[in-house]
């Protein structure tokens, strides 16, 4: 682990996104990711969950821009770095999953390769070697017969093993941080969960800090010890996932985990009718003033405001 | 009438592969094999399995958009394949499906109204004053506004999408709707009113439903029996409480416990319920410990009944 453990590897300090100064997507979120935690970002399509893990990369497209905030990762703050400089720092210190890796991985190229070319860029490793390094790091995402694998083209693999070349890929140079955007949404359950365990288990071992970024809570529950919930661009609630589910504070919140189908929850008799959210949490209580909710012992002060 | 609406009898479909070399053997993707099931009225039927299972494969083939390489599907008891199946259109008024992403099936350059409106003039059931009014009646029972037939796909949510798929698939007034995945590309609070709405509208209007669908908390909730598909068999089948209080065969156990469920994982209890007793000395079929190839003749094996209307594969 690196640093004193209870520095944050990423401190995210009312970030605001929008495009120029009119429209604002995500107001002021703040989260706080310690070294060698997986923090789990949860919500539904248009939240603002995807931009701040592009935003945290300085992956965000134009016109969308970061307008006010702070992103400090291991205490520097990112957005004062030039494009250089933070081009150095993804695939070495901070690195990223999407959730699509067909699209995510460079079609002309061999796996082995595109693996290779992390330890070239960032290690100033040459080729013969970084090929080598290449196929242990297939081997160690345990994809089977690693040697042949790495000669193998993507559209050559299954959705599973692709998403597996990814990881490799991304942790290839051992980061920081790794930023996982729905990773496992494009994948069949039974290969999922194989998946979320390999990232849980290669992350535990280097230490690696997670920013899991989904919109399945069953996924987040099986990944993060804390979760933060996003609806309409603002960070609504933070807790232990433990406690979340137990006892949601925001009616946002309560009104998600009401609506979802749960396995084992239908009535043995009668029909599965489901609560749908707008049952648990009228509209005005989703609006942009709803305040951050955290537990007692969460450290934010806005909470009681 | 104890007669099922629709019987699949012995559904095979098999797609030719290339040849591995110019004087290589010839391969075949046997995509399904030897499919049994029945709908009967008013009845959901769920069948669930992973990418590449055959269980899209089974749904076109009641849609009549892929040919069947043997078996065949009866419809109240008349063919709806080979000689003497209905025509396209009659078909139309027999089974329509809703697809997983609601844009994508939508043409993006007509609006609602006049895609409603064109089926019922194509099937001359109504024009004009009339159509209108039919239409608007549609957008009503789905959760829309009689206005919304004056917009144009892109003006609507994900959601509203969905509830317009639906309308389309019920113009014709079938008597089967085909669901392939209905929710999976929708958010959870969207989910919820997507499902509510399909299980009003099968309770008023008489519909039976064949849903195609991974999503077993999904499956749970809406279906009356579900069929489990594993490269291309019917590996287990039964009514829903069945197959979700006694799932057995090892692919379903394997299936049941992959969901990531928040409360069990939460509980630590991360355990699948107890199998159904199967006979002594009998062995699943395939097994699964291993990929089974579906370019093989699979080994011989059949549905045995463990409980009422429960049915799972077993080796012979």
């Amino acid at each position: 682990m690196n640093g004193a453990s209870s520095d944050p590897v990423l401190s995210v300090r009312d970030l605001t996104i929008g495009v120029g100064r009119s429209a604002e997507l995500l107001h002021g979120v703040s989260f706080d990711i310690l070294p060698g935690e997986t923090y789990g970002l949860v919500g539904e399509s248009g939240s603002g969950k995807s931009i701040t893990g592009l935003s945290v990369m300085g992956l965000l497209k134009r016109p969308l821009g970061v307008t006010g905030g702070s992103i400090l990762f291991q205490g520097e703050d990112v957005l004062k770095l030039g494009r250089r400089a933070r081009r150095k720092l993804r695939g070495d210190r901070m690195a990223m999953i999407f959730q699509e890796p067909m699209t995510a991985l460079n079609p002309l190229a061999t796996i082995g390769r595109q693996i290779a070319e992390m330890f070239v860029v960032h290690r100033g490793m040459g080729w013969p070697e970084a090929r080598r390094k290449a196929v242990e790091a297939l081997e160690s995402v345990r994809v089977p017969s690693p040697e042949e694998r790495a000669r193998s083209y993507p559209h050559q693999l299954s959705g599973g093993m692709r998403q597996r070349v990814m990881i490799a890929i991304a942790l290839a140079c051992r980061p920081d941080l790794l930023i996982a955007d729905e990773p496992t949404t494009a994948l069949d359950v039974t290969v999922q969960a194989g998946v979320l365990e390999l990232i849980a288990e290669l992350c535990k071992a280097e230490g690696t800090a997670v920013l899991l970024v989904s919109h399945d809570l069953g996924v987040i529950a099986n990944m993060c010890r804390r979760v933060g919930v996003m609806d309409r661009g603002r960070l609504v609630e933070e807790q232990d996932t433990k406690a979340l589910f137990e006892n949601p504070l925001h009616p946002y919140t309560r009104g998600l985990l009401a609506a979802r189908p749960r396995l084992g929850s239908r009535p043995v008799a009668g029909r599965g009718r489901l609560t749908e959210l707008d049952e648990v949490v009228a509209d005005e209580e989703r609006g942009r003033d709803a305040p951050t909710l955290t537990t007692p012992r969460g450290s934010r002060l806005e909470a009681t405001a | 009438m104890s007669r099922p609406l629709l019987e699949i009898r012995d559904l095979t479909v098999h797609f030719p592969l290339p040849r591995q070399s110019p004087l290589g053997r010839k391969r075949t993707l046997r995509a399904v094999q030897g499919v049994n099931l029945t709908l009967n009225e008013g009845e959901c039927l769920s069948i669930v399995g992973e990418s590449g299972c055959g269980k899209s494969t089974t749904a076109l083939t009641v849609m009549g958009l892929q040919e069947p390489t043997s078996g065949e599907i009866l419809f109240q008891g008349k063919p709806l394949t080979g000689a003497g199946a209905p025509s396209r259109k009659e078909r139309a008024r027999i089974a329509q499906m809703v697809f997983q992403d609601p844009y994508a099936s939508l043409n993006p350059r007509q609006t609602i109204g006049r895609m409603l409106s064109a089926q019922l003039a194509l099937h001359g059931i109504a024009r004009g004053s009339e159509a209108r009014d039919r239409v608007a009646a549609m957008l009503k029972r789905v959760g829309l506004m009689p206005d919304h037939a004056d917009r144009y796909p892109h003006e609507f949510s994900g959601g509203q999408r969905q509830r317009i798929g639906i309308a389309r698939a019920l113009m014709l007034d079938p008597k089967i709707l085909v669901l392939d995945e209905p929710v999976s590309a929708l958010d959870v609070s969207i989910q919820a009113q997507i499902i509510n709405l399909l299980m009003d509208l099968q309770e008023t209007l008489g519909l039976s439903y064949i849903m195609i669908s991974h999503d077993l908390s999904v499956v749970e909730h809406v279906s009356d029996r579900v069929a489990v598909m594993y490269f291309g068999r019917v590996v287990e089948e039964g009514d829903w409480h069945s197959i979700f209080s006694r799932p057995t065969h090892p692919y379903t156990r394997r299936l049941i416990g992959s969901v990531p469920d928040p409360d069990a994982i939460l509980a630590g209890a991360r355990g699948v319920p107890d199998a159904a007793p199967v006979p002594d000395a009998a062995r699943f079929s395939p097994d699964i410990s291993r990929r089974p190839n579906p370019d093989e003749e699979p080994e011989p094996s059949a549905l045995v009944s463990i409980g009422e209307s429960h049915s799972v594969r077993l080796a012979q």
